[in-house]
């Protein structure tokens, strides 16, 4: 795609409620959602850094920033303008409610084809996974859309090149470290080591209070299809939500009410209960 | 798929292997399967295996439950690489059309799942803790824990297919292999040039070995109520003696006194080990998805209100600097005959 231009970075970011503070009424088992802050999922706030100095590194480009949601997360928007996004864009629809993982790679996807027609995209990042929904699915859904190459869990950016069209970048896997040597554009997901979060300097948080972002609809600038967004788009559904209930538990014993010999025996039967097998007196290896 | 004609549902793991060792969770799910198609009438288990030189595998997945392997072997596939695989894959899926597909949600499981289902266009479930098959309309319902595991969802994918679903190492037991069973290997075409794979991988800096705590059958595991990285050393004794490992709630990992490869719960690890000891944990519902499996869970902690209690098969109110080195005296004295507990 690109050339001689300087480079352009794409980080699509998503919108979460802060997940730790999500509370289940003991009453009724229902969730409470009011007061519940909503944040830039955590992931995210590292793929926004690592674009913004991967800038900084290359000693230029731009960095921009998409999310789909709903009209409030030009909040979270606001807060990657500051980190230093030079452009953001709210994707934002009541159409495109309900979306899953399917139709939300296809709305990305085809925004990101939209802003690479303006300026030729040289990498795009995601966060590994949303905190609120874990799926890990969108990053991987949209590199496949745009049939470039995807690298997930992405811990470093090794070497970038520009004008040879290539880049390394080293991802976890369960064995240690995958150095990969990939052709641009390339889609990264990517874990917190990629780039430490650093305090925005006062300038940007001026420029950034003044900042609105871009506004698509489902609509306009650019038409998607509607077949392919918001639950229409969508092929799984939630059949049904319930908490979840806890595996029943036993007695409870203490050592005050009775004693640390009784109640290390208790424990000990417990512990022969659980049939771990050729327990060797002193070694304690289990074969 | 073509309404009219009634074709044979298939339900398709993906059998991970890599260096050829297959990831346990494909046998996992292989058990899951064949319990999916005891609820689905006429279906059959069948097993998807990738990579290069890897035919010797195939009897495996028969052991397992699988009545037929589909092995694509090609160099392109000798370690895993996205592309390649998703497009292998997706090509086997456009042509066999399976009625659901189960992937192991590993590392490499979610890098791959995510591709397929956006190439065959079709719904995929993350993470579930829990497969069935609804009776009235024979569909997957794949239930995954949602909002930091305080709600259960049901998801449904009722028009597309296959109905794709993940399920992380350890969520669903292990099934017991049959020596003898056999099946069909269906040797699987597969056109692709390494000049056409965008991505090499350059080199694999291997990591230390890591403990493998979704294995261990004994866990001692600690929370913030052991105070400290120095109270490790007991826990780290009583496992010793029961030939187990040491674990961790997420506080424990947060504050650098055990390694991350150590957490249990919803951001660590999943485990499911016959004998599960709690010490100084709360019992924190994100905690607690990752360990609710274990068969025997005892809890030890100072606060006789901690949920862990509610969970626990025995639960000890006290202090584990009290009841831990009482522990360890007793089972290292407990002379056992090696016999009695089979
Ligand atoms: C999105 C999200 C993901 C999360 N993922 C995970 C996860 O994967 N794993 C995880 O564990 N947590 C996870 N958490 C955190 C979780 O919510 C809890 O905060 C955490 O599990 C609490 O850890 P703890 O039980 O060690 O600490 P605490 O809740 O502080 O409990 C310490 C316990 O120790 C007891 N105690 C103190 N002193 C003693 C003593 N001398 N003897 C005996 N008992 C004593 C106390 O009574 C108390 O019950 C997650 C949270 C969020 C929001």
């Amino acid at each position: 795609m690109n050339g001689d231009n300087p480079m352009h970075a794409v980080v699509a970011i998503k919108q979460v409620p802060d997940t730790s503070n999500v509370r289940i009424d003991p009453e009724t088992g229902t969730l409470i959602r009011e007061g519940v802050p909503a944040i830039v999922n955590p992931y995210d706030i590292h793929a926004v850094e690592a674009a913004v100095q991967l800038k900084e590194r290359l000693g230029g480009g731009k960095v921009t920033v998409i999310t789909m949601g709903p009209p409030k997360a030009a909040e979270a928007l606001l807060e990657c303008v500051e980190q230093g996004a030079d452009r953001a864009i709210l994707i934002t629809d009541r159409k495109f409610g309900g979306a899953d993982t399917l139709a939300t790679s296809y709305v990305l996807a085809r925004a990101i084809e939209v802003i690479n027609a303006e300026l030729p995209v040289d990498i795009i990042f995601f966060g590994k996974q949303a905190i609120d929904g874990d799926t890990a699915q969108v990053g991987p859904g949209v590199a496949t859309r745009l049939n470039i190459p995807l690298i997930t869990y992405a811990v470093a950016i090794e070497e970038f090149d520009l004008a040879a069209r290539r880049a390394v970048v080293h991802r976890r896997v369960e064995q240690g470290i995958e150095v990969l040597e990939t052709t641009l554009p390339v889609l990264l997901t990517v874990e917190k080591e990629i780039a430490p979060v650093r305090h925005a300097p006062l300038p940007r948080l001026i420029a950034a209070a003044r900042y609105k972002p871009e506004v698509w609809t489902a609509t306009a600038p650019v038409p998607f299809d509607p077949q392919q967004i918001g639950l229409k788009g969508s092929p799984t559904v939630v059949g049904k939500a319930y908490t979840p209930s806890p595996r029943s538990g036993g007695e409870v014993i203490s050592v005050a009410a009775l004693g640390l010999d009784a109640v290390v025996a208790r424990a000990m039967a417990v512990i022969e209960q659980a049939h771990v097998r050729n327990l060797q007196p002193g070694t304690g290896v289990v074969s | 798929m073509n309404a009219e004609q009634p074709t044979i549902p298939r339900i398709w793991v993906f059998v991970e292997q890599q260096e050829h060792q297959v990831h346990p969770v494909s046998w996992e799910l292989l058990g899951a399967a064949k319990r999916l198609s005891a609820d689905l009438p006429g279906s059959v288990v069948e097993a998807v295996l990738l990579g290069h030189q890897v035919a010797d595998l195939a009897p495996q997945a028969f052991q397992y439950g699988a009545s037929r392997v589909y092995l694509i072997d090609h160099p392109v596939l000798e370690i895993y690489r996205n592309m390649p695989y998703a497009v292998a894959v997706s090509q086997l899926v456009t042509e066999y059309r399976p009625e659901i597909f189960l992937i192991g949600a590993t590392t490499l499981g979610r890098d791959l799942a995510g591709s397929i289902a956006t190439r065959v266009g079709t719904g995929l479930t993350a993470d579930c803790t829990e497969l069935s098959i609804d009776p009235a309309n024979h569909i997957l319902a794949a239930t995954r824990p949602t909002f930091g595991g305080n709600l259960m969802a049901t998801i449904l994918c009722r028009r597309h297919r296959p109905q794709m679903a993940t399920v992380r190492p350890r969520v669903l037991p292990m099934p017991e292999p049959v020596p003898d069973a056999t099946g069909e290997v269906v040797h699987v075409p597969f056109d692709m040039r390494e000049e056409d794979v965008p991505v090499k991988r350059l080199r694999l800096i291997r990591a230390e070995e890591q403990p493998n705590i979704e294995y261990a059958d004994v866990i001692v595991a600690g929370g913030r109520g052991v105070g400290g990285p120095e109270g490790f050393a007991l826990l780290q004794e009583l496992a010793d003696a029961l030939g187990g490992m040491v674990a961790a709630s997420r506080p424990v990992v947060d504050a650098g006194w055990m390694d991350a490869s150590r957490q249990v719960g919803q951001t660590g690890k999943t485990v499911r080990p016959k004998l599960y000891i709690a010490a100084g944990i709360s019992g924190a519902v994100q905690h607690r998805v990752g360990m609710s499996g274990a068969d025997v869970i005892l809890a030890i902690n100072t606060d006789p209100n901690a949920p862990i209690f509610q969970i626990a098969t025995l639960g000890i109110v006290g202090d584990l600097y009290e009841v831990i080195p009482a522990l360890i005296r007793e089972v290292k004295g407990q002379s056992y005959d090696g016999q009695a507990h089979l």
